[in-house]
């Protein structure tokens, strides 16, 4: 088996490889805490953070983990980091923001973007791979729901990382389309930029 | 628990937030099983059946032990989602040995049931910052109040799973333009099918 450069196990992650737009799976996240900037770049730490933990401790124990009963041991092991995130969070971060993330810092251990890597990636790599894989994974999905979040507060609340992008002295004034912000418009805004990047990818390969 | 708070857990769960299209839990069954009508009912249903047994589970292990010993913030998480996961075992047991039909129908789809995020989800609702503050009711009143969330919630589930499907199954026989085939013109769907459910805000 040819062996595939480290660089590129990082590098798969965040374009050919990319969670949301390309294997689809961590969607629940991406349209729940992407109301604004600041909460995106809160989950997206949250998920490196796990996914790089649970990657490495799961290719360091993998000669120990017996194939039966390998999912719930990777389950304990992703519980395990991401009770540490919400100690670490409820104790670091403005209640507002802990709030607007409510279940979704637990509901990482549910997320399928980590059992996934553990299961198809982890458990057969080596423990620097693995790392590398986690990070690179988990990178392009923060990077993928800070965009997503960027266009939605930019046009849902007429805000960028709280501030407003049209300066109050300046005559006009940017009146925010709100339904961005809610249910509806998370699902339209990933939708249509799913749609935007499948155009991209087949107007380079055509 | 009267009827009234019986009705209100009802709508809430069903229409006004539906777990699907306003708070955005179990998305992948929802996008990946909604592709014939008879799946889409299966999902739905095993899914009910699950929440139903993983909130009337969680929530008497939470507040028989987790508070009770105080070790909520350190346990919670880890001991709920291995809970759910040797309920699905046990339910996928059960049927495959004294309910073949049934396991037959449903049986692809319970494993799945793990990682749903709508499972979990609705037993850490239930037992965190629950709008009917199922934490000041008594043991057996937050049981049955969080068991009849947990059935309402499935049955929200199960509503939206059907409705897409709907849409699908016609969506499947159109021409739509190439970058939206696939998933993003179901997001786009599920978009407007959020809006009309957004007119149910405020009614709860």
């Amino acid at each position: 088996m040819a062996q595939t450069l480290l660089r590129d196990e990082f590098k798969k992650g965040i374009i050919a490889q990319n969670a949301v737009f390309v294997l689809a799976v961590g969607l629940c996240p991406t349209l729940a805490v992407t109301t604004a900037l600041k909460n995106a770049v809160a989950m997206g730490v949250a998920v490196i953070f796990v996914l790089v933990c649970a990657n490495t401790l799961v290719a360091a124990l993998r000669r120990f983990i017996a194939r039966e009963v390998r999912i719930p041991c990777f389950i304990v092991i992703i519980g395990s980091f991401v009770t540490m995130v919400e100690i670490i969070f409820k104790g670091k971060l403005p209640p507002e923001i802990n709030a607007s993330l409510g279940i979704f810092i637990p509901l990482i251990v549910v997320n399928c973007i980590i059992l996934y890597r553990a299961e198809s990636f982890a458990y057969r790599h080596g423990v620097l791979r693995s790392l590398l894989d986690g990070l690179g994974i988990g990178v392009g999905f923060a990077l993928t729901i800070c965009l997503v979040a960027a266009v939605r507060e930019v046009l849902g609340s007429g805000t960028v990382w709280g501030y407003p992008w049209v300066p109050v002295s300046w005559p006009v004034r940017y009146v925010p389309a709100s339904i961005l912000i809610q249910a509806p418009g998370a699902f339209l805004v990933l939708g249509l930029m799913m749609a935007f990047f499948n155009w991209l990818g087949q107007k380079r390969s055509a | 628990m009267d009827v009234t708070q019986f009705l209100t857990i009802a709508f809430t769960s069903i229409l006004v937030s539906n777990v699907v299209l306003a708070k955005f839990l179990g998305l992948c069954p929802f996008i990946g099983v909604t592709q014939k009508t008879e799946s889409a009912l299966g999902m739905g249903a095993a899914v009910t059946f699950v929440m139903f047994m993983a909130s009337f589970a969680t929530f008497l292990l939470y507040r028989l032990v987790l508070v009770r010993y105080d070790l909520v913030l350190a346990l919670k998480t880890p001991m709920f989602i291995l809970v759910i996961a040797a309920l699905v075992q046990l339910v996928e047991l059960f049927m495959r040995a004294r309910l073949p039909a049934l396991y037959d129908a449903l049986g692809i789809y319970l494993p799945l049931i793990t990682t749903n995020c709508a499972v979990m989800g609705v037993a850490l609702l239930n037992t965190s910052d629950a709008p009917l503050a199922f934490r000041e009711m008594t043991v057996a009143g937050g049981l049955v109040a969080a068991s009849w969330r947990g059935i309402c919630c499935g049955l929200g589930f199960t509503m939206a799973m059907l409705l897409m499907s709907g849409i699908r199954e016609r969506l499947a026989r159109v021409n739509v333009p190439a970058p939206l085939r696939g998933i993003p013109i179901a997001f786009v769907c599920t978009g407007l099918m959020a809006m009309a459910f957004l007119g149910f805000t405020g009614m709860g």
